[in-house]
């Protein structure tokens, strides 16, 4: 199966998705929006694979002497996980004022403006 | 809206969604297949310009502004953070407590800690030949630092790593990748393009032009954002009390 790969890409992405929108905790759907990149992540190495190829690092091989994965995507994956985690640590910092403010992480129940 | 209402909008929505991605999923060129038009050009140059590790190459060479781009958000993630874990009026600083830490666990960190943050840096300066880079060998060596944390206490901590400095550190190394891409600029080449500095030789530390000082700037900035963050969050968690506990807010869900 030439495309189960891209699948697994997409049933994370959709997981994800699903528990974003279905949480009743902030800081689990924190962890449900990293799910979701990490959908990305799955997309982006799957797309770079050749069969039979090694990473492309030419400390320690002969240049031209074996074929390499795609080297683009593997520095989009790597700008992706950056992004990610800062984006994590960002949201969880709102998750914690917004924990003090108003003594909930539900979401449901942050539907009161307060000046 | 009630709960089934939401989730039945929700099962519509992803399963349209999920019919579209699978679908699109079976345009894309097949796994494993050998047309990777991009990423011949991207060893190509590499190999032109003798950086061993291509991924290195395309980060800090053939795609430089775009990591400009991703310092920013990771430099403005970091401002944001620090501005929203800031103390605020109604809280104030408890002094942390000394605190018992089990010998193995000590011996252990204290052991490990000058380990790590070696490989952290050692990954730093290797990442234009292998496998990793600022990015990676930053997080690893800020994340040594925190070793401190688990084998003493807090105090040594803050002993290890007063914030003000790794915050000036975040500005500076964000500042030396600018005036590096501007230093092209000014010797009449493009901003950030890789001619300034002769390539080198192949597989050597000093080889690949402008591709380890770049690395080494970033390496920087994400060992100084990584150990910001944490610092905020840590002070959160151990430092930082609420004054007036009136019983409704500052109550925490377990």
């Amino acid at each position: 199966m030439s495309v189960l790969p891209y699948l697994v890409a997409v049933w994370v992405f959709l997981a994800g998705c699903y528990g974003l929108a279905t949480s009743r905790n902030l800081i689990h759907a924190v962890g449900c929006l990293t799910v979701c990149q990490a959908a990305t992540y799955v997309l982006l190495i799957a797309v770079g694979y050749r069969d039979g190829a090694t990473a492309p690092v030419y400390s320690d091989i002969e240049p031209a002497s074996r074929p390499v994965v795609d080297p683009v995507v593997q520095a989009l994956a790597l700008t992706d996980v950056v992004v990610g985690a800062t984006v994590t640590a960002l949201l969880l910092a709102l998750v914690l004022q917004i924990s003090k403010r108003h003594g909930t992480v539900d979401p449901d129940e942050l539907s009161e403006l307060r000046g | 809206m009630s709960r089934r209402v939401r989730l039945w909008i929700l099962s519509a929505g992803g399963t349209g969604l999920a019919v579209l991605l699978v679908v699109a999923c079976f345009q894309l060129p097949g796994f494993g297949g050998d047309q990777h038009p991009y990423g011949d050009r991207a060893v190509r140059e590499s190999l032109a310009r003798r950086t061993a590790n291509t991924v290195a190459s395309v980060n800090f060479d053939q795609r430089a502004f775009d990591t400009l781009g991703e310092m920013t958000i990771l430099f403005s993630a970091v401002l944001g953070t620090v501005v929203l874990l800031r103390q605020t009026r109604d809280e104030h600083r408890a002094k942390p407590a000394p605190a018992q830490v089990a010998v193995p666990v000590r011996r252990y960190a204290l052991v490990t800690l000058p380990v790590a943050l070696l490989t952290g840096l050692y990954v730093i300066a290797h990442g234009q030949l292998s496998p990793g880079g600022g990015f990676q060998g930053g997080v690893v060596a800020a994340t040594a630092l925190h070793l401190l944390y688990l084998g003493a206490d807090y105090r040594a901590l803050e002993w290890i790593r007063p914030v003000g400095l790794y915050e000036v550190g975040d500005a500076l190394s964000a500042s030396a990748y600018l005036v590096l891409g501007l230093a092209g600029v000014l010797a009449g080449t493009a901003f950030l393009a890789n001619t300034l500095l002769s390539y080198g030789t192949f597989n050597t530390l000093s080889s690949g032009g402008a591709v380890p000082l770049l690395n080494a700037a970033i390496g920087m900035e994400v060992a100084c954002a990584a150990v910001v963050l944490l610092a905020r969050f840590l002070d959160q968690a151990v430092e930082i009390e609420e004054s007036g506990k009136t019983g409704k807010t500052g109550k925490s869900g377990e």
